[in-house]
């Protein structure tokens, strides 16, 4: 359980201007676990996505049943891949060029914004930030853009990044104290990769962390020289988590560029495939842990990193852990980035000629991609990818939906200047899908759970009622989290597109979960007496 | 963390030199760009530009690379380029070029960075590098691929019909590679509580539900509840699915080469 005893100064300052203005949210509720809100992506700045509400428990689950059903966006392709906020009983949610907001008793929509037309890519977007009345999301054209929470009336909007360069902007934004911070993706053409914090009020920028170094910066040893660096991109495209006690944001980077024809990035390529403890005051990179050194196949660190307040050898620890793409689970020291366990948490990983002394996969460059083909496991779709991971304090285990794939990874572009991708992997096939309940001690799973069809890297949430939820193809399940049996599901229209969450209205609780257009109330309904 | 884990090669001190990629056809068409503006654009930029800029603009020592140039990347109709190549720039000198070569040379570069910002453009290149003998030799023993396929039967005439990349996905992975197949469809044993066996086509099996189409045509559907009832995949090329953890990567190129030679 994290809790909060100190805080910085600014948060402080920025806690206490918003609060006295009695503001939608209240900054407090970033602080403590969710229950009547959801007021971050991941529900808490701990990335556990665990609520403490237990109303709704194993042992009555089996009377769960839909409160409501609405669609936002029938025909228009839209898909929410948003986790959505919960506020004042206002649910917040985005898909790219729109945001939403609905009443959370029965999705009736309050107000819709549509950002104007653009031509940036619209991959996906993961939700809206919150910080008083005023809400932040991405859109496709790098520009970051406040609305009013009331009403849905844009403030202000400003570029976040040359709109032109073909960036992908999908990241929620996430709210520390007077910081709205945020990074971007897109690695199609060598754009350089960053985190940056703006000015809640303003939009102005307070600071920007680039997540490759410059000439004279520490890591530029790591790249050819600094033009290489420059375009190693490293995007940071999903939020990261917060430990407010030891003031530092953790966010995890993407694969370096070139992607797949790495001849012209010899090196380890830092700070890509890391994971990066940054002073959200200051922008500082404290510490780092790279998972992927000289990565080449696409495995973004850029997935959920959870901050766990556990023991190690019968000491209390401040940890850290990440179930990565590149199929292996890291658990760090979060207060320095000190290195604790590294462990495979697939049997097809073929990649690596081991560990380094710091626990780092060793990559074997007999599995770079070649022009005539290398067989690897995982595909470029890693062994897991960025859909919400879980970790229930309760049981001490880490759920991560898994994918046993195989590609076969080429490069196209021998040039000794490759650029953009250089190559491409086309699927060789996949051994099947796995959700992997982790020990979090050792990275060793407890139960596993084998998919007969669907499933892979699927979102998930846990809860103090002894439930793990998460979906296959076109069910919302809930499984026991203790052993993996599956106590209730039912019917949806596909995957879940975002995390699950759960909140309590009038002293109901609520589960919502996002599956392309649609959004889907679940509660226990009683009947009519 | 800074330490190299393998001896890094030393960058070429012209990069661009080995130059390979050109815009592909689909990249082309892509960038919307006129394609005979594009070739001539093309013979242009390489006679007059390429020496110092890379035949493919990816920059030398003399000069920069145009690719992930943001002057180029933000050009819109030629209304940023071409003043460069009219004016000259810095140590450039103005060429004398025609304003239709310059919207030419314009053209190929917009082909260019649209080549490079769109991977579903790229092609590959030559995956025939594997040794036929040694290929046959693993179809017929350690792979033990013949013993359901044969040169003179299935795969007769198979390296005619594909070229070598498509092929190598192919034969990895039949079903879910390049190009599925449904000659060989999976089908399912199904035992229910009392006993009874169900069998046919698989349809539709999750957790909760399973579905079959037995011979006759008829379909056979079950609830699912914890496992039961008990569900026996067969699918006849589960073993190309199998084999993907037994495969080394000269075993693949050699097995392609010799399907390849199978004309």
């Amino acid at each position: 359980m994290m809790t909060i005893r100190t805080l910085t100064i600014p948060a402080i300052l920025a806690l206490g201007a918003s609060f006295l203005n009695g503001q939608l949210l209240d900054p407090k509720k970033l602080l403590q676990q969710p229950t009547d809100t959801w007021p971050t992506y991941n529900g808490d700045y701990s990335g556990r996505r665990y609520s403490t509400l237990k109303q709704i428990n194993s042992g009555n689950v089996h009377g769960l049943s839909l409160a409501w059903t609405q669609r936002y966006g029938s025909g228009t392709g839209i898909s929410i891949k948003s986790t959505p906020l919960l506020v004042n009983g206002v649910l917040y949610f985005t898909s790219p060029n729109h945001v939403w907001a609905a009443d959370a008793h029965n999705g009736r929509e309050l107000w819709h914004y549509q950002y104007r037309a653009n031509t940036g890519s619209t991959i996906g977007n993961r939700g809206v930030g919150i910080y008083g009345n005023w809400l932040f999301f991405e859109a496709p054209d790098s520009h970051l853009v406040s609305l009013d929470a009331r009403t849905g009336k844009e403030r202000w909007s400003v570029e976040i990044a040359d709109p032109k360069l073909d960036y992908t902007s999908t990241v929620a934004p996430v709210i520390i104290g007077n910081h709205v911070i945020l990074g971007i993706g897109g690695d199609h053409i060598d754009n350089p990769g960053f985190v940056q914090s703006r000015d809640p009020e303003t939009g102005a920028l307070q600071w920007k962390w680039n997540t490759t170094p410059r000439a004279g910066e520490p890591g530029i040893e790591s790249w050819p020289d600094e033009y290489a660096s420059a375009h190693g991109t490293g995007q940071a495209w999903i939020p990261g988590s917060y430990d407010p006690e030891l003031n530092l944001y953790y966010v995890g980077t993407g694969n370096p560029n070139p992607v797949m024809a790495e001849q012209s990035r010899k090196g380890d390529n830092l700070y890509t495939c890391s994971i990066v403890a940054i002073n959200p005051d200051t922008g500082k990179m404290v510490w780092y842990y790279q998972v992927s050194p000289h990565e080449v196949h696409d495995w973004d660190a850029s997935v959920p990193i959870i901050l766990i307040d556990g023991q190690i050898d019968g000491k209390p620890r401040k940890l850290l852990a990440q179930a990565s793409r590149n199929g292996y689970y890291f658990l760090l020291d979060r207060t320095n980035g000190q290195h604790i366990v590294t462990a495979p948490f697939m049997d097809t990983l073929n990649w690596t000629k081991g560990l380094n002394a710091k626990g780092q996969p060793i990559p074997d460059p007999a599995k770079f991609p070649s022009p005539d083909g290398s067989l690897v496991s995982p595909a470029s779709g890693g062994a897991t990818n960025w859909p919400a991971q879980t970790f229930s304090p309760d049981t001490g285990l880490l759920y991560v939906g898994t994918n046993r794939s195989f590609s076969m990874y080429y490069v196209t572009d021998t040039d000794d200047h490759p650029q953009g991708w250089g190559g491409l992997d086309t699927t060789a096939g996949t051994d099947g899908s796995a959700l992997l309940a982790l020990d979090y001690k050792t990275g060793k799973a407890a139960w596993k759970h084998e998919w007969p069809s669907g499933g892979g890297p699927s979102h998930m949430l846990s809860t103090a009622g002894n439930l793990l939820f998460t979906s296959n193809a076109s069910n919302f399940i809930a499984f026991d989290p203790k052993n993996g049996k599956i106590l209730w599901h039912a019917g949806l229209t596909g995957p879940m597109t975002a995390g699950p969450i759960s909140y309590i209205l009038e002293g109901k609780q609520y589960l919502t979960a996002c599956v392309g257009d649609m959004l889907y109330t679940f509660t226990i309904n009683e009947p009519n007496k | 963390m800074a330490l190299p884990f393998y001896i890094y090669a030393q960058l070429p001190s012209t990069p661009g030199t080995k130059a390979t990629v050109e815009a592909s056809p689909a990249a082309i068409a892509g960038s919307k760009e006129n394609p005979e503006a594009v070739a001539r654009g093309s013979a242009l930029f390489k006679d007059k530009c390429g020496s110092c800029h890379g035949m493919t603009a990816k920059g030398t020592n003399k000069a920069p690379d145009l690719v992930r140039s943001l002057l180029v990347l933000d050009d819109e109709k030629g209304l940023l380029i071409a003043p460069v190549i009219r004016n000259g720039h810095k140590n450039m000198p103005s060429f004398g070029l025609t304003e239709p070569q310059i919207a030419d040379i314009v053209a190929w570069m917009h082909a260019q960075t649209y080549a490079a910002d769109h991977r579903n453009t790229y092609l590959f290149l030559d995956a025939l590098t594997g040794d036929p003998k040694k290929g046959e030799a693993y179809f017929n023993g350690a792979g033990g691929c013949n013993k359901c396929h044969s040169a003179a039967g299935d795969l007769k005439g198979i390296g005619a019909k594909f070229d070598a990349h498509t092929l190598q996905g192919r034969w990895l992975q039949p079903r879910s590679g390049r190009g599925a197949t449904s000659k060989s469809p999976v089908t399912a044993l199904i035992t229910l509580p009392d006993g009874k066996k169900v069998e046919g086509v698989l349809e539709r099996y999750d957790d909760f539900t399973v579905s079959v189409r037995d011979a006759a045509g008829e379909y056979h559907s079950y609830n699912r509840n914890n496992g039961v009832p008990k569900v026996e995949v067969k699918d006849p090329v589960r073993i190309h699915t199998d084999m993907l953890r037994k495969y080394t990567d000269s075993d693949i190129h050699n097995v392609t080469a010799y399907l390849a030679s199978l004309k």
